[in-house]
């Protein structure tokens, strides 16, 4: 370092970035940790009681716990979210797999545009989407179907999974294909025995994003969903909404465990995604 | 060459064969619903279907002086019809909302009108039934609410309105809301991409810097609230913020505030801001990072030896080469404040609402479909337009996930 940089070099300012870094990181962090402990509250309020911070047994409980998994509301509500979620997945990782292969193929004409019709309904406003789609399932008849929410959700989902995989075969070797077909196989075969097994930790990225947008998806569902598709979000939407209750505390709990585990599910995908092969 | 062009060829057909089914899919379920909702906003024939003959008489009708005696019978007659078929209701709706007190008016009258059917004059019976019927402006709002195909939906969320004579006038100021809405939307979301960029550059600068491992630790922190669930984060700032919730339960405990002024901080514009701050600001931190993860470390040690302040290397070297990512963070976290919709609808309250809020309210309440979908329109333009410059600036393809 020349004399210049290390006079520039003031350690107060990097104490004040510091600072500064820890204090966003904590307003990114704080509220969704402080859920968790006002969930084992024992009284229904929404803040920490007395008894809490004085750590006292009695003043910590499961009861929202029992009420959640014992009474008959939030269990449905996640087998619904769980079908939903699973049948979005599944059709959004299919169509969306195929097309970023396509996109991603050098040949590709009009590649940009297309590449912007698919990515539209990520950055299309829910709320104008939901309103669209409200309309139009049920002119179609299927309003309130389950049918409808998931290809609604497949929609969302798609996006994520056409970024996801498109984003794992940046990497990719086209001189692979060319070797696959000088050796034989037809382009069949080499999809699934070359490109798919290399791009695969990308697919099951997309996959899970497609999974947890739809898992997390409450507008859609309020507008063309009926009494029977009262998923985990708009269980929560309509706690939130009308009676808040600390129960909501508890799934939150759930979900934010969900939610690391999603996490950790992507970073162990993403460490195994091809990369040394280009 | 002509083989090298067949195989070519060949692969661009490969290539979209696999792009179509994928592409079919949006276009049916994502790209048909909302150009039908764009038709819902301009066309809207259930008036005219409801009520032809009336429309039909009333098309020869000079509109200066009321319409005769034939006109008046036949629309008394098809008012009687439409209501024994329990239909007027919501065409009255509909012509209400173009005069006020015309829906009472209609049915008021289908009612006295069936229950003695006139013997000599319709107009002097209709008169006699409701005054408004001696009003020019009644027949005017039927003509118009006939129309099938009409700007008035797109002319209302402007906060405009046609006169008698058809010539576009600004609404009273009581019914003026939509475009200071709109306004105060965009300048929200300014607000929050400026509160974003604010947090987001110093903190993604620590990250793209730090030694890996550090920075791999420290990104987790930042992808954690990125994957939890977006209610799960409303109901963290519902907790926080509320009157009795924690932050005014601790400022109340430090003395700082007194138990009778605890701050509203929810359910209004600040409630609205800061968590959508909190949603958003992931979507600034992770193209600065992975913009600012390319910029050697050795042209701010560059400019220092060359001379330059610590300020002068940061605006005039460093800055400039995270432009991108400045970029692409602030348009991302532009285009989705615009439009955004759950936050406000949960810790907005009344006055943190934003313009989604209304598409909503009329999708919902008032069920005025034909302005909730040019609301939409409006709406759809503008992210459509930004979304437009982000793929020219940015580049669709540089979308990254989590990082």
């Amino acid at each position: 370092m020349s004399a210049a940089a290390r006079r520039n070099h003031n350690p107060l300012r990097g104490w004040l970035h510091r600072c500064f870094c820890a204090a966003v990181l904590i307003f990114l962090v704080a509220p969704v940790l402080v859920v968790i402990p006002l969930s084992f509250n024992a009284e229904p309020y929404f803040t920490f009681t007395e008894g809490m911070l004085r750590l006292e047994a009695d003043a910590w409980s499961l009861r929202w716990y029992q009420n959640v998994l014992g009474e008959g509301r939030w269990l449905p509500a996640l087998g619904k979210s769980l079908l939903i979620g699973s049948g979005a997945a599944l059709i959004a990782t299919t169509l969306g797999t195929l097309a970023a292969i396509g996109l991603n193929s050098p040949a590709m004409p009009g590649r940009g545009a297309v590449m912007a019709l698919l990515i539209s309904p990520m950055v299309t406003p829910i709320i104008i989407t939901a309103a669209g789609m409200s309309f139009f399932y049920s002119d179609l008849g299927l309003g309130q179907t389950y049918t409808a929410l998931i290809l609604a959700h497949a929609v969302l989902g798609a996006p994520f999974v056409v970024i996801s995989v498109s984003a794992s075969l940046s990497g990719y070797n086209h001189d692979l294909n060319r070797a696959a077909a000088n050796l034989g196989a037809d382009w069949w075969t080499t999809l699934r025995r070359v490109q798919l097994p290399l791009i695969a930790p990308g697919v099951f990225t997309g996959a899970l994003f497609a999974f947890a947008a739809s898992f997390d998806e409450v507008v859609v569902v309020l507008f063309i969903g009926g009494p029977d598709q009262r998923t985990i979000p708009r269980e929560m939407w309509s706690g939130i909404r009308e009676q808040i209750s600390p129960e909501i505390l508890a799934v939150a709990t759930f979900l934010i465990a969900f939610a690391v585990l999603l996490l950790a599910a992507v970073n162990w995908l993403r460490q195994r995604d091809y990369a040394g092969v280009s | 060459m002509a083989i090298a062009l067949k195989r070519w060829n060949r692969q661009a057909l490969g290539a979209a064969l696999l792009v179509a089914p994928l592409a079919i899919f949006v276009a049916v379920t994502f790209v048909a619903p909302l150009a039908a909702m764009l038709v819902r906003s301009v066309y809207q024939p259930a008036v005219a279907e409801a009520l032809p003959e009336t429309l039909a008489a009333l098309a020869e009708w000079d509109g200066d002086s009321l319409p005769d005696e034939e006109t008046f019978r036949i629309a008394g007659a098809e008012f009687v019809a439409l209501d024994e078929r329990r239909a007027l209701g919501s065409v009255a709706t509909r012509v209400n909302r173009l005069q006020s007190g015309m829906r009472s008016t209609l049915l008021g009258t289908a009612r006295s009108l069936a229950a003695e059917t006139p013997a000599a004059s319709w107009r002097e019976a209709m008169i006699a039934a409701d005054a408004d019927w001696g009003a020019i402006e009644s027949w005017l709002a039927i003509r118009r609410a006939g129309e099938v195909i009409t700007p008035r939906y797109y002319l209302n969320a402007l906060d405009l309105d046609r006169g008698g004579a058809g010539e576009i006038v600004v609404q009273p100021e009581d019914r003026r809301i939509y475009v200071s809405l709109l306004l105060r939307t965009l300048l929200i979301s300014i607000a929050i991409t400026g509160i974003c960029l604010l947090l987001a550059y110093p903190l993604a600068w620590l990250l793209a810097h730090a030694r890996p491992r550090r920075a791999g630790l420290l990104l987790l922190l930042v992808l954690v609230p990125f994957w939890t669930s977006l209610l799960v984060r409303t109901t963290s700032w519902i907790v926080l913020l509320q009157n009795q919730g924690v932050i005014n339960d601790l400022l109340v405990t430090l003395g700082i505030v007194a138990e009778q002024q605890r701050l509203a901080l929810i359910y209004n514009m600040t409630g609205t801001i800061v968590a959508m701050v909190h949603v958003l600001l992931p979507f600034m931190i992770l193209p600065l990072y992975s913009i600012m993860r390319t910029i050697p470390e050795r042209h701010m040690q560059a400019a220092a030896s060359l001379g330059a302040s610590h300020w002068q290397a940061l605006r005039r070297v460093y800055w400039p080469q995270s432009l991108p990512g400045v970029a692409a963070g602030s348009l991302l976290v532009f285009i989705l404040s615009i439009g955004y919709y759950i936050t406000p609808a949960l810790v907005g309250g009344r006055t943190g609402q934003l313009i989604s809020s209304m598409i909503a309210y009329h999708m919902e309440q008032s069920l005025n479909w034909g302005l909730a979908a040019a609301l939409g329109g409006i709406l759809l333009l503008l992210v459509g337009t930004l979304f437009f410059i982000y793929d020219r600036l940015v580049g669709i393809d540089r979308m990254r996930l989590g990082g």
